[in-house]
């Protein structure tokens, strides 16, 4: 049987005539493992259908329309005077050198400095209360400090703003009783605050559940061992909880930063009562504002592929930061 | 903490015993303020409700008003009760949304937590990558590839694209490792089940806590979902109640009688989802929210 060169291809449709009787024996132990073999993959066919078509296809199409531009032929009016044509990365250095884009993204920065300490603070300080052992009422507070992230942004900014208003607000009832300076909630420097009230108001108990679950994952023998060695509960919080959770913290903060550079809501939903508010305060805006206000669709997509750019590249530094902080934490 | 407490109160141990029975005080207060600063908001809002117009600028904010069931028949009388069909729709919008996407994650999660086959890591992390992606840059061209197909503006594309949820196969994938026993999935296979019978009969009933927390976060998310109903919707018909009521306060603006409506409006609208949070609450581990399967 040296001679043999055909025998690979030969023997899938010599097999079964050879076999006769036979031919169920090889093929139906091969069968379930075959369709183990596809199954995950018709699990997976639902999402990896919508994957495709709601997120690559979306985000190709972004690219696609991100290096054309419209040329308008003739005057610009009547069917095929629009045409679209090749701009290469033009649009591209136009998005870099708008500087009402540069602007919008400075102001998300300066928001995500006031919002994302205060919040993951907060969070961490209520989690590390929740988890004292002789805290009163504490499961009320964790389900009302949780209890924003059921409030929609949209809504949770309504009612903001209207405490931010002087006719309405309590604060300014307040202020105005005992004689108080009040200030202008919705003017220029104002607004950060205003606006990181409300971000930190909906976010802080979603992020202190996080770090709560972590917190309750640490045995508690750790603790004895500590109090034995005469640690009190603030050394406890300090040395041992706060390395354990980190994290959980990291993970928070990524999901925060990704957050800040796509607030939207509130800004949008403060816009109406007031007029300090241009149409491009944050990135998303915008990009909104050039792709439907000024209806120009190429460099709308430019500068949302160079917002996601920015997004994928502050992520993997973000990564690969904490990634070494935490592994230096074990060695 | 609760083994210590225990023994410690069981065994009489005096240091650690009066030290266990102490309240500590600061904590408590830090959670209570933690909570009235979370509180007052809401509190806020439902005292405003109860308030008619001239009441809502002349009383003291958190007094109740006289006003409450006008301002609720005031609200179902306008524009016919489009109020109602904003409420109506985002029942629809979340609640479809949400149980096809719990479908969804069911199967992806389950095939990327429980096989071993190729390209599972790069599936895996190709979709993880889509949380990443900046909600406006999926919104746009969505909105201009549906509106191609004719099908912007509609129910579809506000129910489409709220389907998939990264985060929602992430979390099953988590929890289809750790509480489906792989011994038990190929005891199945022995006994010659078919991998959809053993997916549908084992594999959800166990998963099924972890497929009522991605329920619950895609419900939230889509009820509470601005962007992009803002994006695909112009029919106000067809508006949930996060646009319906933005495009209320932005009539509003100019016209301060509309507050009132906005307030009550808001009121009615939060009552859904914290009556939600408070029912299951009972059932829901806080845990699982986190992606810790371990309680």
């Amino acid at each position: 049987m040296t001679s043999a060169p055909l025998k690979g291809s030969d023997r899938i449709t010599v097999g079964p005539l050879a076999d006769g009787t036979g031919t169920a024996k090889p093929v139906r132990p091969s069968r379930p493992r075959r369709r183990g073999r596809s199954a995950p993959y018709w699990f997976l066919t639902p999402t990896l259908v919508l994957f495709a078509a709601f997120t690559v296809v979306p985000i190709g199409y972004a690219i696609w329309l991100s290096l054309h531009k419209v040329r308008v032929k003739g005057i610009g009016l009547g069917k095929g005077a629009r045409e679209q044509v090749w701009n290469g990365f033009g649009n591209y250095t136009d998005v870099l050198q708008d500087s009402e884009f540069g602007h919008s993204v400075l102001r998300a920065f300066g928001y995500g400095l006031i919002v994302i300490p205060t919040m993951l603070g907060l969070a961490l300080l209520f989690a590390l209360m929740l988890d004292t052992p002789k805290a009163r009422s504490a499961s009320f507070a964790r389900l009302m400090i949780f209890l924003p992230y059921a409030v929609p942004g949209i809504i949770a900014a309504l009612m903001w703003g209207f405490l931010y208003l002087p006719d309405v607000s309590p604060f300014y009832y307040l202020l105005n009783r005992f004689g108080l300076p009040q200030p202008d909630l919705f003017d220029g420097g104002n607004l950060y605050l205003s606006f990181a009230n409300i971000a930190v108001w909906g976010g802080t108990g979603f992020n202190m559940i996080v770090i709560y679950t972590a917190l309750r994952a640490i045995p508690p023998d750790i603790y004895e061992a500590a109090r034995i060695d005469g640690a009190s509960d603030l050394k406890i919080a300090l040395r041992i909880k706060i390395p354990i959770v980190m994290p959980s913290l990291v993970l928070t903060f990524f999901f925060s930063v990704i957050a800040t550079l796509q607030v939207f809501t509130e800004p949008m939903a403060l816009k109406p009562l007031t007029n300090g508010l241009s149409t491009t305060w944050s990135p998303l805006m915008a990009i909104y504002d050039s792709a439907f206000l000024k209806s120009d669709i190429y460099g709308a997509s430019a500068t949302a592929v160079v917002l996601a750019l920015a997004t994928y590249l502050i992520s993997f530094t973000l990564l690969r930061v904490s990634d070494r902080y935490t592994r230096e934490d074990r060695a | 903490m609760t083994p210590l407490t225990l023994t410690a109160d069981t065994a009489g141990e005096l240091p650690v015993k009066s030290r266990a029975r102490r309240t500590a005080w600061v904590p408590t207060l830090v959670l209570i303020l933690g909570a009235l600063y979370c509180l007052v908001p809401i509190a806020w809002v439902v005292m405003a409700a109860t308030k008619d117009r001239s009441e809502l600028f002349s009383t003291f904010t958190f007094a109740p008003g006289t006003g409450f069931f006008d301002n609720l028949s005031e609200l179902t009388a306008y524009r016919d009760g489009i109020y109602w069909t904003w409420m109506g729709n985002s029942a629809l919008y979340a609640g479809f949304g949400a149980l096809l996407s719990a479908a969804v994650s069911a199967g992806g999660g389950y095939a990327l937590g429980r096989f071993a086959f190729r390209g599972r890591e790069f599936i895996f992390k190709l979709i993880l990558a889509g949380v990443l992606v900046p909600s406006i840059v999926l919104t746009v061209p969505q909105y201009l590839l549906l509106s191609k197909m004719g099908m912007a503006d509609s129910y579809w594309s506000m129910l489409l694209p709220s389907i998939l949820s990264p985060y929602g196969v992430y979390l099953v994938r988590i929890y289809a490792a750790a509480a489906v026993p792989a011994e038990l999935l190929e005891a199945a296979r022995m006994d010659g089940a078919s991998e959809w019978r053993i997916f549908s009969r084992i594999a959800v009933p166990m998963m099924m806590p972890g497929l009522i927390t991605v329920f619950l976060f895609q419900f939230v998310a889509i009820w509470n979902n601005f962007l992009l109903p803002y994006v695909m919707l112009a029919d106000d018909t067809k508006f949930p109640l996060t646009l319906g009521l933005y495009t209320l306060l932005a009539q509003g603006a100019s016209q301060p009688a509309l507050y009132t409506l906005v307030i009550t409006g808001c009121l009615l609208a939060i009552i859904p989802l914290i009556a939600l949070f408070l029912v299951i609450q009972r059932f829901w581990s806080l845990d699982l929210l986190s992606g810790s399967v371990k309680a």
